[in-house]
């Protein structure tokens, strides 16, 4: 074993609530996930010995899902970190799992945010140094990365909207996704502007919804209901929280956790059959595609011209309709790592791509701030 | 209100200084390099050695986008991300010009707003700076 390669596997996974889901609460609709979690590895609740939960609501979020769930795990996290929180998670319980502190893993997330209040919900403190500015946070630090892709590198508005348009064509896939009617390129440009060079469709959805994962070692998850995802590979980093403090906003940590995902994983660039990406913003799939090597610094927006990233497209990525168009519940780090379960086990549907054996999951918190990436396979992989 | 024994740390320290006119940042007395926003010891090298010094106010717009706002909220604003000329960046705004009119790589010199609750560093075009 190299590092976490093969320290423990994905043996269910769940969504529940996808889109809109009037009248639950938070706990109601990640219960939900749980639930269908469960069922799809063939597990009881009472399998269950460690609960890894963030929330933007509850600072105790593995707390308070516990007691909700009626569990008294062995161990148990709240780590937040951002929308990428549910990626640390499943790399945290492979370590928990791989040195015994547990036996089976629930990562799960859920936000009832779009019924409650219809817009972002964060528990972040204004800060001191950005408040008076009055951005439109996150919106504006992505903008302002944007902006510089664009000064740098030649990047276009109209590569920005390429990103959306992909989204959308996975999406009209996708039964479960929140927003499947047709998106074109005009469509994103004459949206409404929110933040230059942004207009709406370059934004995240803000949706309800909950997913959640189960981990298991190898050998336990093969014995379940389901093929199990072995976890290949895991990175983390974050070089800084606030936008203003990034080193060069065209640059994420992403460059530093994908080759090392990848070298714990064993696999290059060109093993990687699907990739599913978090896309909070167009401007975010463009700089992971390249920071995570998919494509040479700054080249990002012309890697994904004409298609290249759509159904039909030369690469399978953010397969569901991501974050712009499938769902977006406030965090939306447990979601490219169900659609990679998905897509590994054959049961994506209508966009499910021909026999993918390895996938990558990454995901982003804060803005670009923490990135944490996850290289998942198929038995055979591992 | 503060207590009266209460120490002034660097972020009240940063905010009284704005509030007198005057726009500081921190030097480290080790390792020589600039910290904005201010903090209890250097960022670059941990040294508990960072000293106030006068910011030249000179900078360059690195980033920028205008905030759009619906009729009713209000005009569009500037948001940008300023590199100062001491090293550290900032996130500010660049007035004296429409918001869609700046541009990176802008030269910019600062000034302090005091139009609002609490005064704030804020930016102009270098050559429309008096």
């Amino acid at each position: 074993m190299s590092g976490l390669r093969g320290a423990a596997s994905i043996a269910g996974a769940g969504t529940y609530g996808l889109g809109e889901a009037p009248g639950l609460s938070e706990l109601e609709i990640t219960s939900g996930a749980v639930r269908a979690a469960l069922d799809d590895a063939g597990l009881a609740l009472s399998d269950i010995d460690a609960v890894f939960c963030a929330s933007v609501t509850h600072n105790m979020g593995s707390l308070t899902l516990c007691e909700y769930l009626g569990v008294e795990p062995k161990f148990s996290d709240s780590s937040m970190l951002g929308g990428s929180s549910n990626l640390a998670h499943v790399m945290t319980a492979a370590m928990a799992i791989a040195t015994g502190q547990c036996e089976v893993a629930l990562v799960a997330y859920g936000s009832n945010q779009r019924s409650v209040s219809g817009r972002l919900v964060s528990t972040s403190r204004p800060d001191p140094y950005e408040g008076p500015y009055a951005p439109r946070q996150p919106i504006t630090s992505y903008a302002l990365a944007a902006s510089r892709h664009m000064h740098e590198y030649g990047t276009t508005r109209e590569q920005l909207a390429e990103v959306a348009v992909a989204a959308r064509g996975w999406a009209a896939l996708n039964p479960e996704a929140f927003m499947r009617d047709p998106l074109t390129i005009a469509d994103v440009l004459a949206a409404r502007p929110i933040s230059d060079p942004f207009t709406v469709r370059d934004c995240c959805l803000v949706t309800d919804g909950a997913g959640a994962v189960i981990l298991a070692a190898p050998a336990r998850a093969r014995g379940l209901r389901r093929p199990p995802v072995p976890l290949l590979g895991a990175a983390m980093a974050h070089w800084h929280r606030y936008i203003a403090s990034m080193p060069d906003i065209t640059v994420t940590a992403a460059s530093e956790t994908g080759p090392r995902a990848r070298a714990m994983a064993g696999v290059d660039i060109s093993d990687i059959d699907v990739i599913q990406l978090y896309d909070a913003f167009t401007i975010n799939t463009i700089v992971f595609l390249e920071d995570l090597g998919f494509c040479p610094k700054g080249e990002g927006g012309r890697f994904v011209e004409g298609g290249a990233i759509a159904p039909g497209g030369q690469y399978a990525v953010n397969t569901n309709g991501g974050g712009l168009s499938c769902c977006h519940p406030g965090m939306y780090g447990i979601f490219p790592v169900i659609e990679a379960v998905r897509q590994l086990r054959g049961d994506a549907g209508d966009r499910q791509q021909p026999d993918p054996q390895i996938a990558l999951a990454h995901g982003n918190g804060g803005v670009f701030s923490s990135q944490v990436t996850l290289i998942l396979g198929t038995e055979a992989a591992l | 209100m503060a207590a009266d024994n209460a120490v002034e740390g660097p972020e009240r320290a940063f905010f009284r200084a704005l509030a007198e006119g005057r726009f500081m940042l921190q030097q480290c007395g080790e390792c020589g390099k600039w910290a904005f926003y201010p903090r209890a010891a250097c960022p670059h090298c941990g040294a508990d050695a960072l000293r106030w010094r006068a910011a030249s106010g000179r900078g360059e717009v690195y980033a920028t986008s205008v905030v759009r706002r619906r009729p009713e909220q209000g005009p569009p604003r500037n948001v940008a991300l300023i590199d100062l000329a001491e090293g550290p960046r900032m996130m500010s705004r660049v007035d004296g010009v429409a918001p869609e009119a700046v541009r990176i790589g802008m030269a910019v010199t600062a000034y302090i707003d005091r139009s609002g609750d609490t005064p704030v560093v804020a930016f102009r075009p270098a050559e429309a700076a008096s």
